[in-house]
C-alpha cells in the first residue's frame, strides 16, 4: 500500500504542487504504521478459554457436591431435610421428563419477559425525564435511589391487596424492582457523557433532536445496559419472590409456585431443584444475553481488555 | 467556489489592516466579494458579573481565505475568542459576524466518539449538513484521503494513532463544508514529529480548499510556520498587543532564517507580555 500511494504522489507532485509530495506521503505512512493504537492481543483460542473460564466453576461445584455427599453420609441433618446428590439428581430429572420442569420455566420467564420490557419502558422514560428536568430529578432521585435498596418482595402483601391474586399482582412487584435500576443506570450513562461530545454536536450543526439521537444516547449506552442488566437482576428476584408467595390455580405454575409446592409438601429434593432451576435460568440470560451484548459495546469503543 | 475565494484572499491580503474597513475602494467587485470571513469588533466578554474581563476590547478581521494564528500565554482568552467566533458562546459585549453558515472547529482534543468508525464520525458531520445516505459514504472517504487516512475508514477510534485521531477530526471539520475553519491549539497533545507532518498537511489541505483558518496556539514557531499573520494576545484581560504580516513563502520550514529570525522576534515580544504580570 506504501509503494502505491508514494507512486501515487510522486505523479502528482509533479502536476500540483498543493499535493503531499511522495516523501511526505512516506513519512506519514511510516508514522502512522509505527504509532497505531494499542494493539490488543489476539483473542485467547477456545481451549484455552475452556480451560480459564468454565473449568474453574465445574471444578467448584463438583467439590461442592462432594461436600454434600459427605453430609449426607454424615446424616448432618435427617434425610427428608437434607436428601443426596442422588436423591435430588433423580427429582430433577423426573420433573425434567415429565415437562413440569419446562412448564414452569416457561410460566416464569415469559412474565419476567413481559415486565422486564414493561420496565424497560417505564424505566427509560422515567430516566429521560429525570436527566431533562432538574426539578424532577432533585423531587423523584431519593426515592428512586431509595426503591432501588427496597426488597420488593416489601411490595408483595400491597400488590395482593390492591390487585388480588393476579399477574398484575405480580407485574406491579416486578416493574417496582426493576425500574428504579434502570432509571438510575440511563441517568448515570448520561451524566457521564463528556461535555466535549455535546460541543461537537453542536459544532457540526446537529440539531436538538438529533445531538440527543446521534450523541447523547450511544454516549450513554454502556450505564444504559450496565442498568439494563441490573434491572433484570431485580425483576427475576422480585418475580421469583412474587409468585413464591401468590399461589393460585389461576397463576399456572411458575418456578417459585414450584418451589412452594416443594415447602408444602416437605419436599427437600423438590425445594432444591427448584432453586437449581432458578438459578440455572437466571445464569443464563445473563451469560447469554448481557454478558456479550456489554462486551460488544465496551470492546467497539475499546474500553474493555478482552 | 475554492477559485472566487483564492482570489479574494490576495485582494483582501494586500491592504487589510485591523481597524480599518475592508478595502472597498480597492477592487470593482461587488460589495460581497470582498466582506471579511470573519469580523470580530470591540468584543468584551465576563465569565461572572463584577469579574475581571477574560477579552476586552477585541477587534480582529480574517480575510476570506486568511491564515490567522492567535499567539499567546495560557489564560489570554485566546479559545474564548474561538468559542465567540464559533458561535458558542454569546459575547458580553461588542459584536461578531462570520460570513460562513457555521464555522467548522476543531479542538485540542480529537473529540472523536468512539463508537463511531473514523468514517462514521465523518459522515456524521455530511449528515448533519443534509447530504444523502448514499454520497455520504463516497464523501467520507475522499475526505479521509485528503487527509492520506485511505484505508483507515473502517477503524475504530481507538485503533488509531494520536496523529491519524486528529486528522480524522481534520476530516470531520472539512465535512462541515465551511469556508471558515477555527482550531483551538490542534496540535498541541500531539509529538514533535507528528506535529511536524500535520503542519505540511494543513499547510496543503488549506491551499487546496481556500479555507479562511484561525489558528489558536501558544507555540511561536507553530505559528510562524503555519500564519500569513500572527497575531498575538496578551492577558488580564485579553487583548490584541501586536500583529505581524508573514511573506515567507510555503514550504516554510523551522531551519529557514527568515522563519527564524521572526520567530526570535515574536518570542521577545511574547516574553515582554508575560513578564508584566510577574510583579
Amino acid at each position: 500500500m506504501v509503494t502505491d500511494l508514494s507512486s501515487r504522489g510522486m505523479r502528482a507532485d509533479a502536476a500540483d504542487p498543493n499535493v503531499a509530495s511522495a516523501a511526505d506521503r512516506a513519512v506519514v505512512a511510516g508514522l502512522d504504521a509505527l504509532d497505531a493504537g494499542p494493539q490488543l492481543p489476539p483473542r485467547p483460542g477456545l481451549g484455552r478459554r475452556f480451560v480459564r473460564s468454565v473449568l474453574p466453576p465445574i471444578v467448584f461445584l463438583a467439590l461442592l457436591v462432594g461436600v454434600w455427599q459427605l453430609a449426607y453420609v454424615a446424616e448432618v441433618k435427617p434425610p427428608y431435610a437434607l436428601p443426596g446428590p442422588a436423591d435430588v439428581a433423580e427429582t430433577f430429572w423426573t420433573n425434567v421428563l415429565s415437562g413440569r420442569a419446562s412448564e414452569a420455566i416457561w410460566t416464569s420467564l415469559s412474565r419476567g419477559a413481559i415486565g422486564f420490557a414493561m420496565s424497560l419502558v417505564l424505566g427509560t422514560l422515567l430516566g429521560l425525564a429525570m436527566w431533562a428536568s432538574r426539578w424532577l430529578r432533585a423531587a423523584v432521585g431519593p426515592i428512586v435511589s431509595g426503591l432501588q435498596s427496597l426488597p420488593s418482595v416489601a411490595w408483595v402483601p400491597a400488590a395482593i391487596i390492591w390487585f388480588q391474586l393476579s399477574d398484575a399482582a405480580i407485574y406491579t412487584v416486578v416493574l417496582l424492582g426493576a425500574v428504579p435500576s434502570i432509571a438510575n443506570g440511563l441517568l448515570g450513562g448520561l451524566k457521564q457523557v463528556p461535555p466535549l461530545f455535546d460541543r461537537v454536536g453542536r459544532v457540526l450543526g446537529l440539531s436538538a433532536a438529533g445531538r440527543i439521537r446521534h450523541v447523547l444516547l450511544p454516549a450513554a449506552l454502556p450505564g444504559y445496559l450496565g442498568g439494563l442488566r441490573q434491572g433484570w437482576a431485580f425483576a427475576w428476584r422480585s418475580l421469583m419472590a412474587a409468585e413464591l408467595i401468590t399461589y393460585s390455580p389461576a397463576l399456572g405454575q411458575g418456578l417459585g409456585q414450584l418451589l412452594n409446592v416443594g415447602r408444602e409438601l416437605s419436599q427437600m429434593s423438590l425445594v432444591i431443584t427448584s432453586i437449581t432451576l432458578i438459578l440455572v435460568v437466571g445464569v443464563a440470560i445473563e451469560l447469554l444475553l448481557f454478558a456479550p451484548l456489554e462486551r460488544r459495546v465496551l470492546t467497539r469503543r475499546g474500553l474493555t481488555m478482552r | 467556489m475554492t477559485s472566487t475565494i483564492r482570489s479574494q484572499q490576495e485582494v483582501g491580503m494586500s491592504t487589510r489592516s485591523l481597524t480599518e474597513a475592508p478595502p472597498l475602494e480597492q477592487a470593482p467587485r461587488p460589495a460581497e466579494a470582498v466582506r471579511p470571513a470573519v469580523q470580530v469588533d470591540g468584543v468584551s466578554q465576563l465569565f461572572q458579573r463584577g469579574g475581571p474581563p477574560v477579552l476586552q476590547g477585541v477587534d480582529l478581521t480574517v480575510a476570506p481565505g486568511e491564515f490567522v494564528c492567535l499567539l499567546g500565554a495560557s489564560g489570554c482568552g485566546k479559545s474564548t475568542l474561538l468559542n465567540l467566533i464559533a458561535g458558542l458562546v454569546q459575547p458580553t459585549a461588542g459584536h461578531i459576524e462570520v460570513t460562513a453558515r457555521r464555522p467548522a472547529l476543531m479542538f485540542q482534543e480529537p473529540a472523536l466518539l468512539p463508537w463511531l468508525t473514523a468514517a462514521g464520525n465523518v459522515e456524521l458531520a455530511l449528515r448533519a449538513r443534509g447530504v444523502g445516505r448514499g454520497e455520504r459514504r463516497q464523501e467520507a472517504l475522499r475526505l479521509l484521503h485528503l487527509v492520506n487516512l485511505d484505508g483507515h475508514g473502517g477503524k475504530r477510534v481507538h485503533e488509531l494513532s494520536g496523529g491519524m485521531r486528529q486528522r480524522v477530526a481534520l476530516a470531520r471539520a472539512l465535512a462541515q463544508d465551511s469556508s471558515v475553519l477555527l482550531m483551538d491549539e490542534p496540535f498541541a497533545a500531539l509529538d514533535a514529529i507528528t506535529r511536524d507532518v500535520l503542519h505540511q498537511e494543513l499547510t496543503r489541505v488549506w491551499g487546496e480548499q481556500g479555507l479562511s483558518i484561525v489558528f489558536v496556539t501558544h507555540n511561536v514557531r507553530e505559528a510562524v510556520q503555519l500564519g500569513q499573520r500572527v497575531v498575538l494576545m496578551g492577558s488580564r484581560p485579553g487583548r490584541i498587543v501586536r500583529e505581524w504580516q508573514i511573506d515567507i513563502s510555503h514550504p516554510r520550514t523551522i531551519e529557514s532564517p527568515a522563519v527564524g529570525a521572526l520567530a526570535a522576534e515574536i518570542t521577545s515580544e511574547l516574553h515582554q507580555e508575560i513578564s508584566r504580570h510577574g510583579h
